[in-house]
């Protein structure tokens, strides 16, 4: 229990931290909101109207003061930029994301749990050398350039999904899903490369141990050893990564996004950083640190569930 | 119920049948949807369908009556008077009154208290009154300008629409503003009262937004876009068949700014090397695929009746002349300098690459600094902290408007230009009554700025549209537009 309890302190100082480094970052890097905003055909009295409205002429500390303050108060302020409610922005974009993590976790299980066990145990042999050799190419290209392939292979010569684009799922849950698939392809790839490599190396290491000559000596199917035995041990690294993959989906996966022209988090957070639009950015900060920081909680809290020996105090 | 069903989905195919459906790309988002607020010409290019002023411009470049049915001008040019078009509504069906023009007008020039948001009407308003008897406006200038009329193409908006001009916005023009989902779309629907009978003809446009050239590429490709605007001369051959392409100048200028208060560029010696050191041919050819037209001032051959001919080969490539000034200058082994461009714009991007390998041949080392828009506009536009950038002035309606970069007050005078016989001559050009005689004084004043060199001027990058060969009526304009109204499907 005090673990826990320790764990979320050093959590809200995490936060704490990230977003007043942030937020006087935007102190010392060039750039303006207003001028970003209005670009390079702006009036000089819209340009003063809308300085006004925003209250940039407040001193930095004072308007992080003030934005802890309404943050306290679950007020996220307003975007600069698009002059929304920086709550309803990350909102909006956040099925998108969700469906994308989703989406591409599955696969990356579904694809890379089988293979890694298989990679393992034909270590050494025709069919392991080959596993290797396509992780190694999924790790080395760009999600970019496995997007672009994907959509002139899928959309543009085969027609099978459109490109581009979302469609949300009140609008038409079956397209939704659709739109989502392509890209959740182009973000599993190189990530079922990584769960592969890792669920490898660890069936391996696990391998050589005691328990397993045991298991065998007991009159054990290799297919029995490796259920009842070996995945659970080797399965704990691929945990670790599995997590690091989602808090990445989660925060963003702004090259796919980019690609596909989907309206996620990735994209938000670029365009608000491009745009020096703070309040945004710090919305977004705030967002992605719990999403990270509350993932790791969780795998903490999974690993004790996989392997009860764990102990944290 | 499934008898239902089934009537449902009749009535979806008829739909989807008839209901005409136009989907446009846009590189960004937009900034403000309240009119009088949005500045960036992003915005401009869409909410054209949207809004209208008592003026419209069309794609000639004349200012033709829209809200207003026709107009007076008094003879000391000080007083306008606007009579409103009978029965114009406004999209949410209520008639336009003279008070929702003065409302807006006032809103504009801040007579009504606020900020205002014009800065030529803030300065020069003096009153609007509004006349419903015989459906008028009247508006009183404190001195005259005749370049002020093109001012009356700002957005008229309804009174009682005031809490909800930057979410709900409402205006007269021949689409209806449906939504707005940031990094997605725009969605407009045709207006069925529109004043013009006729138009618009299809009765959905969406507006959507991509930002990478690749991906846009793709969509369009795939169908997915129907217009895909400034598309880049590079993707063209990528392209195949069952494509319409049409292109024409799109009224911006190119240039490579010199920053002429620092040095060297402070020797008109030195700006005129550069001039003679680079070969625009050469520029078009590699960046524009040929797509471009030469320029030789601030100033597009599209504004026809202002352009100045026979000025864009006025420094001829020319490395020995370049060489020569260089040395009077002072800087016979060259110099070294930084262009900074601002990397969201590819095109001037490539263009600064050719022009480094160009000023190379005269001695001059440049180096490319990348920055991100934001920076640009804060530190180069803003803070005049540079050496030299590449940039591309877009279209405005008047050649005022267009020249008024070079006064040495204006406070955009980014280049730091100045110079006493251009801003005598730009005064009286603004002043002068006789339109003949202005349109020269506009004309002289962009041999000024070729003869003076405050920056190299390069080519109007043809605007370049691919769409869906089954459209038609699409009209290029010389400003920032991307009107639907006459777009059909074949």
């Amino acid at each position: 229990m005090y673990y826990y309890l320790r764990k979320f302190i050093a959590m809200f100082f995490t936060i704490i931290i990230v977003t007043l480094i942030t937020f006087f970052s935007f102190e010392i890097i060039p750039g303006d909101p207003v001028l970003s905003k209005l670009g390079i055909d702006a009036d000089e009295a819209q340009i003063a109207s809308l300085r006004a409205e925003l209250g940039l002429d407040m001193p930095i500390p004072v308007r992080y003061i003030k934005w802890v303050g309404n943050i306290l108060k679950g007020d996220l302020g307003e975007s600069v930029r698009f002059s929304l409610p920086v709550y309803d922005l990350i909102k909006t974009r956040l099925p998108v994301t969700f469906s994308l993590m989703i989406i591409s976790i599955l696969i990356t299980l579904a694809v890379g749990i089988p293979l890694g066990i298989l990679s393992a145990k034909y270590n050494n042999r025709i069919g392991g050398f080959f596993i290797n050799f396509i992780t190694q190419i999924f790790l080395a290209i760009p999600s970019f350039w496995v997007g672009i392939m994907l959509i002139m292979i899928f959309g543009v010569i085969l027609k099978w999904f459109s490109p581009g684009g979302y469609v949300s799922w009140s609008e038409n849950p079956a397209e939704s899903i659709k739109s989502v698939i392509l890209p959740s392809v182009a973000i599993a790839l190189p990530n079922i490369a990584i769960v592969i490599r890792y669920l490898k190396n660890s069936v391996l290491e696990q391998m050589k141990k005691d328990y397993v000559r045991m298991a065998y000596s007991k009159g054990l199917n290799s297919f029995r050893v490796m259920k009842n035995h070996v995945i659970r041990n080797a399965v704990i690294p691929v945990i670790t990564v599995l997590g690091m993959i989602i808090s990445s989906v989660l925060a963003g996966s702004l090259i796919v996004e980019q690609v596909f022209t989907l309206p996620g988090i990735g994209r938000l957070l670029i365009s608000a950083i491009g745009n020096r639009d703070l309040p945004l950015v710090e919305g977004m900060i705030l967002y992605i640190s719990f999403t990270v920081l509350f993932i790791n909680f969780i795998i903490d809290i999974l690993y004790k569930f996989i392997d009860p020996r764990i102990k944290y105090d | 119920m499934k008898k239902s069903i089934i009537f449902l989905s009749f009535i979806l195919l008829f739909l989807s049948v008839f209901g005409s459906s136009l989907t446009v790309r846009i590189p960004q988002n937009i900034d403000f949807l309240d009119p009088h607020k949005a500045a960036a010409s992003g915005t401009d290019e869409v909410m054209f369908n949207v809004f209208e002023g008592l003026l419209k411009p069309d794609s000639q470049g004349n200012l033709n009556p829209a809200v207003a049915e026709n107009y007076t001008i008094s003879q000391d040019g000080l007083t306008f008077k606007f009579f409103i078009r009978k029965n114009i509504k406004f999209h949410d069906g209520s008639y336009v009154t003279p008070d929702d023009v003065k409302y807006s007008l006032e809103r504009l020039s801040g007579l009504d208290g606020g900020p205002g948001y014009n800065s030529a009407m803030i300065s020069t308003i003096k009153s609007v009154t509004a006349d419903k008897n015989d459906n008028s406006v009247t508006v009183i200038l404190k001195t005259a300008d005749t370049n002020f009329l093109s001012n009356f193409t700002k957005a008229v908006i309804p009174r009682h629409n005031d809490q909800y001009q930057n979410s709900k916005p409402i205006g007269t023009g021949p689409f209806k503003f449906i939504s707005y989902q940031p990094d997605q779309n725009i969605l407009l629907e045709k207006f069925k009262d529109y004043w013009k009978t006729g138009y618009p003809k299809v009765d959905k446009v969406e507006f959507k937004i991509i930002s990478d050239e690749q991906a846009a590429l793709l969509s369009f490709m795939a169908g997915n876009i129907d217009i895909y605007p400034r598309i880049p001369a590079q993707m063209l051959d990528i392209l195949g068949n069952n494509i319409k392409i049409i292109s024409g100048g799109q009224n911006l200028v190119q240039l490579m700014a010199m920053n002429n208060a620092r040095k060297p560029f402070d020797d008109i010696r030195v700006r005129q090397a550069v001039n003679y050191a680079l070969n625009k041919d050469e520029i078009i050819e590699l960046a524009a695929l040929g797509y471009g037209t030469k320029l030789g001032s601030n100033m597009s051959p599209v504004m026809a009746k202002y352009y100045q001919e026979g000025l864009e080969n006025y420094y001829s490539t020319n490395t020995e002349k370049a060489k020569e000034l260089l040395k009077e200058a002072g800087y016979p082994k060259g110099f070294s300098t930084t262009i900074t461009v601002p990397s969201v714009y590819q095109f001037h991007v490539d263009t600064a690459q050719i022009i480094v390998e160009q000023l190379k041949k005269v001695g001059i080392n440049a180096k490319i600094e990348l920055v991100e828009w934001g920076v640009w506009l804060d530190r180069v536009y803003a803070g005049r902290d540079y050496d030299t950038t590449i940039i591309g002035f877009t279209g405005k309606l008047s050649a005022y408007d267009v020249l008024k970069r070079y006064e040495s007050g204006y406070s955009r005078n980014f280049m730091n230009y100045k110079s006493e016989v251009f801003d005598n001559m730009f005064k009286k050009a603004y002043a002068e009554i006789d339109d003949k005689i202005s349109t020269d004084l506009y004309k002289e004043l962009q041999v000024i700025l070729t003869e003076d060199a405050p920056a190299v001027f390069i080519m109007d990058p043809n605007f370049i549209i691919a769409m869906d060969e089954n459209i038609d009526g699409y009209e290029i304009y010389p400003y920032y537009v991307q009107d639907m109204s006459t777009v059909y499907f074949k």
